[in-house]
């Protein structure tokens, strides 16, 4: 398999600090990859500067190899890649199916299908079809921001933080979802503080820093990893 | 269900006939010195610039205070180029010149267009100021947005009066014998199309953008709309809609001069959007006619003296108005529509709900 993604010595600083540090990695097509790492450590900055929506200062994002740096967040949405934000932003007086639209915004085609298969997927959405999604319970929301970025047809699927805030029960639909999204062909790139079940998820996962990618290996690997226990899971080293 | 659905809508469009058939009546018998008669031209004015006033601080959720200075563009576009010429000579009696032809005439502007072409051209030179002035301040968020735009009416407000146009604009001196309506009918046709298509453009794709941007712009922006360009088209269709306004008023007015398109003019019109409702295109509508009904005529019997005997004298209705607004704004803090529409479907099944919440208490008892 080839690496639909491909990040070369990225770097982002806001305002004088580096949040990013020159940081390399791949994301192969077709796989779950998920960054991990605590509060702070650049995940979801990574994101951003490879959605657009942050500037990077220096670096290359290859995107089926073209680099995508530097075009702005439309343009990257028309290449295939979506990005579920950080604590949903679903937009709250809109409703379920209006929230959908919007997430196919640049699709000029039919979008009938894609919305039965959103729904096919949460079929809870279907049931709340005419309500605002304000009025969505968070777990709910969740699953509206995920199936609002499928609307976009997107190759690559990033999503930041799904678990935030959620019940345990909740968390575990998502991921459900996350892997039956994967299955369908769709590449994920995940950021979690939920080490354990982002590693469960991840074909491929990296551990992130301070801005710089220290550990990388399978799902399987990491999990195993004395470090990685004792920072992310929470276990003691015996 | 599909059927009451065309049902509730064939009564809404019934009653926006009867609503025009109305206006045609009171053209027939209101004579226009009448009260009643300036209250709805001014009203069906006052409504197509709080409507697309909306359209940016309601669905975009820009919040701009420009508006004023985009109904003066629109107001000088029409009258100076609809005075006819031999009139020109005695608006422009300070500024004449002298053409080619070695004859004196008044003022720079030598062209007289069609009423309706007119119009027309003062959207389009709102328009056009509001792409360069957007271009800039369209940058900013929120409170900095109000005050950039609010100073840019401001400044297009003097320039409008300076000598060095006065060739052009007239100076500080009105502009008059320009051509205008003498009925209530056309300024409703005008401001009833114009809302209808800023209606549409809401209920658009482009319209779902604007909303989505009102909500969230990092989501809006991560779902590939474009910020800078939905932001821009937005206060430009605005701008355009505040013109023709703006051209409708000079037409209510008679004579225009710089003098009335003060911050004063924008917040009233602000007003009228956030007690209509923000975000709601009918609860505009209603608000304007509410106000200008309220304001002009309603309450103009505490101007006379000795109504309540020590306190009603010649401008006391503006105090009881305030007061109005303030209670108003106090409960109901969401206007009078919030962000819903008028429609006959909304009123049936509002009607049913309060009547079963009645039979609800009696069943209690």
């Amino acid at each position: 398999m080839s690496n639909i993604l491909e990040i070369r010595n990225l770097s982002v600083s806001y305002g004088g600090i580096e949040a990013i540090k020159n940081i390399s990695f791949d994301v192969e097509e077709g796989k779950i990859v998920t960054l991990i790492g605590s509060n702070g450590a650049g995940k979801s900055s990574t994101l951003r500067s490879i959605a657009g929506i942050v500037k990077a200062k220096h670096g290359e994002v290859l995107f089926e190899g073209k680099n995508i740096l530097g075009m702005s967040p439309d343009q990257i949405v028309k290449h295939g890649i979506t990005l579920v934000p950080e604590g949903r932003h679903v937009f709250p007086n809109l409703t379920v199916l209006e929230n959908l639209k919007i997430g196919a915004y640049l699709r000029k085609d039919n979008i009938s299908e894609d919305i039965e298969y959103v729904y096919s997927l949460f079929p809870r959405l279907k049931e709340r079809s005419w309500q605002l999604a304000g009025t969505l319970s968070g777990g709910e929301q969740q699953m509206l921001a995920v199936g609002r970025a499928l609307m976009a047809r997107p190759k690559l699927v990033m999503m930041d933080e799904p678990s935030l805030g959620l019940a345990p029960l909740v968390v575990k639909g998502i991921f459900d979802i996350i892997e039956q999204i994967n299955k369908q062909g769709i590449t994920v790139l995940l950021i979690e503080q939920n080490a354990n079940m982002a590693l469960k998820a991840a074909d491929h996962a990296f551990v992130m820093q301070t801005g710089e990618i220290t550990m990388s290996g399978t799902g399987a690997e990491l999990l195993e990893n004395e470090e990685v226990k004792e920072a992310y899971l929470g276990k003691k080293k015996q | 269900m599909k059927n009451k659905k065309i049902v509730y809508k064939a009564i809404d469009i019934a009653l926006i006939v009867v609503l025009f058939a109305l206006v045609f009546l009171a053209d027939q018998f209101l004579p226009s010195y009448d009260i009643k008669f300036k209250v709805l031209q001014k009203g069906a004015v006052f409504a197509l610039v709080a409507v697309s006033m909306n359209l940016l601080n309601g669905f975009t959720g820009l919040f701009s205070l420009g508006q004023a200075g985009f109904m003066l563009l629109g107001a000088y576009t029409y009258a100076i180029f609809t005075i006819p010429n031999e009139s020109r000579l005695a608006v422009y009696k300070y500024y004449t010149m002298t053409n080619a032809a070695g004859e004196e005439v008044g003022g720079l502007v030598q062209t007289v267009l069609p009423m309706g072409i007119a119009i027309i051209l003062a959207g389009v030179v709102a328009a056009v100021f509001a792409y360069f002035i957007g271009l800039p301040v369209l940058r900013l968020k929120s409170d900095y947005l109000a005050i950039a735009s609010l100073g840019f009416a401001e400044i297009l407000r003097a320039i409008c009066q300076w000598k060095g146009l006065g060739t052009l604009t007239n100076g500080s001196n009105q502009l008059r014998m320009y051509p205008y309506f003498n009925s209530i009918m056309p300024y409703f046709l005008i401001a009833g199309l114009c809302i209808a298509i800023i209606a549409l453009l809401i209920k658009s794709t482009y319209g779902r953008a604007f909303k989505a941007i009102r909500d969230d712009e990092i989501a809006a922006e991560a779902m590939g709309i474009n910020l800078a360009k939905h932001k821009m088209i937005s206060f430009v269709t605005s701008s355009f809609f505040a013109g023709v306004g703006g051209a409708l008023f000079a037409m209510y007015q008679n004579t225009i001069q710089a003098k009335p398109f003060t911050t004063t003019l924008t917040y009233e019109i602000l007003l009228i959007v956030v007690i209509g409702g923000i975000g709601s295109i009918s609860g505009s509508v209603f608000a304007s006619f509410l106000y200008i009904a309220c304001s002009e005529w309603w309450l103009r019997f505490l101007d006379t003296d000795g109504v309540i005997p020590g306190l009603t004298r010649n401008g006391f209705r503006l105090v009881v108005f305030s007061a109005a607004i303030m209670v108003i704004v106090l409960f109901f803090r969401r206007g009078i529509m919030g962000d819903k529409e008028f429609s006959t479907e909304r009123l049936v099944k509002g009607a049913k709900n309060l009547g079963s919440r009645f039979s609800k208490k009696k069943e209690v008892k």
